[in-house]
């Protein structure tokens, strides 16, 4: 990645890290809220790779952490393995599916889930299984596979390379 | 990943005073002027929705409180005649009372500039902080009733447990019968609450307004002052094996539509 691309993905997802914590979880649909920044995250791990997918997911994760003044590194656990496995996956079997996108949304949104719950469980806080499990990620699966397409577009379109002009366009022989 | 473990581990083990609290809150101050700018964006949207949603139900509503406010208008002179009445006998006894609401406490209004993240906590963040004298558990409130309470501060913001958090518990009385029980939330749903541990010889109405006990024994006090509204008693249930009543209370506080709330930071605190 160049210097460039490096800066308009860490924008991109500083952006997505502050819509999420004050917008778009508030947005309650049928019991729950979509995840922009898990989508955006995945979005990049599909495009730039597992690498730098974690790292990203790490620091979007960092933002909101502290943000909201939450138990600090737990979303940003969640979105690291979020980014490296989307990552993982288009650098081995997703490469050249068209609708890997949403694949890899729809179940990496479930593991996040799974996960996440999991994690908090460990941490001591109160939580209903049924509700994390059941209530709550039903929809957003749902809203986080309605995002799944126009984010990655989305994304893609902000963090894509320049073509490079100093290329010669053909062999030329020199006499 | 490694890093991600041991911010945890440094965050859950350090708590509140710890080495990591003083470096989230200055993370948390850099980054409120950017979550204070997408809020204000927001907020037309915010409006608009609210605004169109309020349409389809305007008819339905403007009878309901028509029915509200006949009602409320007669219990406004009952309340009258009782204060005179209550004060008039507190005047007869030398009577020492707990903190009261509102006249106890100097409000401090802050907007909301997070609201809560996944299914796992019901917290919001305020865009206020120790620097305007609150502290870890100080009520909130806001127009409606009661809000949560404080359980992270920050100097210039604050985060708020909701009353709907799995963690949230409120000790409330029944404003009819005086029956006691503690408010917490009803698991599976997000924003139905449950008065819990009602005896059963305590006759309980759909109707009934519940608001926050107050109470103080043995050295100890609910954190919440007596009188705060939680909400009103949406329906009412028992079976022969349970040992208390089933009361489900409909919050009185819209938690999906928070804008601003104001905590309660006790007068003599803010005394200089």
């Amino acid at each position: 990645m160049t210097g460039g691309a490096i800066l308009r993905a860490s924008v991109v997802v500083f952006v997505a890290a502050m819509l999420q914590a004050v917008i778009v979880s508030s947005l309650v649909i049928g019991g729950g809220a979509p995840d922009l920044l898990l989508v955006v995250v995945i979005a990049l791990g599909l495009l730039r790779g597992s690498i730098a997918g974690a790292v990203l997911g790490f620091a979007g994760g960092l933002v909101v952490d502290l943000l909201t003044l939450g138990t600090l590194g737990v979303t940003s656990l969640v979105l690291t393995l979020a980014g490296f496995w989307a990552g993982r996956y288009m650098e081995t079997t997703g490469r050249g599916r068209r609708l890997a996108p949403v694949l890899a949304v729809g179940v990496i949104t479930v593991l996040a889930g799974v996960f996440g719950f999991v994690l908090h469980y460990l941490l001591g806080v109160e939580v209903v299984a049924r509700h994390a499990l059941l209530t709550a990620l039903a929809p957003t699966l749902l809203l986080n596979l309605l995002l799944a397409l126009p984010v990655y577009a989305l994304v893609r379109a902000s963090v894509r390379e320049p073509e490079r002009l100093d290329r010669s366009p053909g062999v030329e022989a020199l006499v | 990943m490694l890093l991600s473990l041991v911010l945890i581990t440094l965050s859950f083990r350090s708590g509140e005073d710890g080495q990591l609290s003083g470096v989230q809150s200055a993370g948390a101050t850099v980054l409120k002027p950017f979550a204070v700018g997408f809020e204000r964006l927001a907020q037309p949207f915010r409006d608009t929705y609210e605004w169109a949603d309020s349409l389809l139900t305007a008819r339905s509503e403007a009878d309901r409180l028509r029915a509200e406010n006949r009602e409320l208008r007669q219990r406004a002179f009952q309340s009258e005649f009782a204060l005179q009445e209550n004060e008039y006998l507190r005047g007869l006894q030398d009577y020492i009372d707990g903190p009261r609401f509102p006249d106890d406490f100097q409000p401090v209004s802050a907007e909301v500039i997070s609201r809560p993240a996944g299914a796992f906590t019901q917290a919001i963040v305020i865009a206020a902080g120790s620097r305007n004298g609150i502290r870890v558990d100080d009520p909130v409130v806001n127009a409606d009733g009661l809000v949560g309470r404080v359980t992270r501060v920050a100097s210039r913001t604050a985060r708020i447990q909701l009353l709907t958090d799995q963690g949230a518990a409120v000790s409330a009385i029944d404003l009819r019968t005086r029956a006691e029980g503690i408010v917490r939330h009803a698991r599976g749903t997000r924003e139905t609450l449950v008065l819990d541990r009602v005896r059963k010889q305590d006759v309980i109405k759909r109707g009934d307004d519940v608001v926050t006990a107050g109470w103080r024994a043995s050295g100890l006090s609910s954190l919440y002052p007596k009188g705060i509204p939680i909400g009103d008693v949406s329906s009412v249930g028992q079976t022969d094996t349970d040992l208390f009543q089933q009361v489900q209370v409909d919050p009185y506080v819209d938690f999906g539509s928070l804008d601003a709330v104001l905590v309660l930071v006790p007068t003599e605190r803010r005394r200089p």
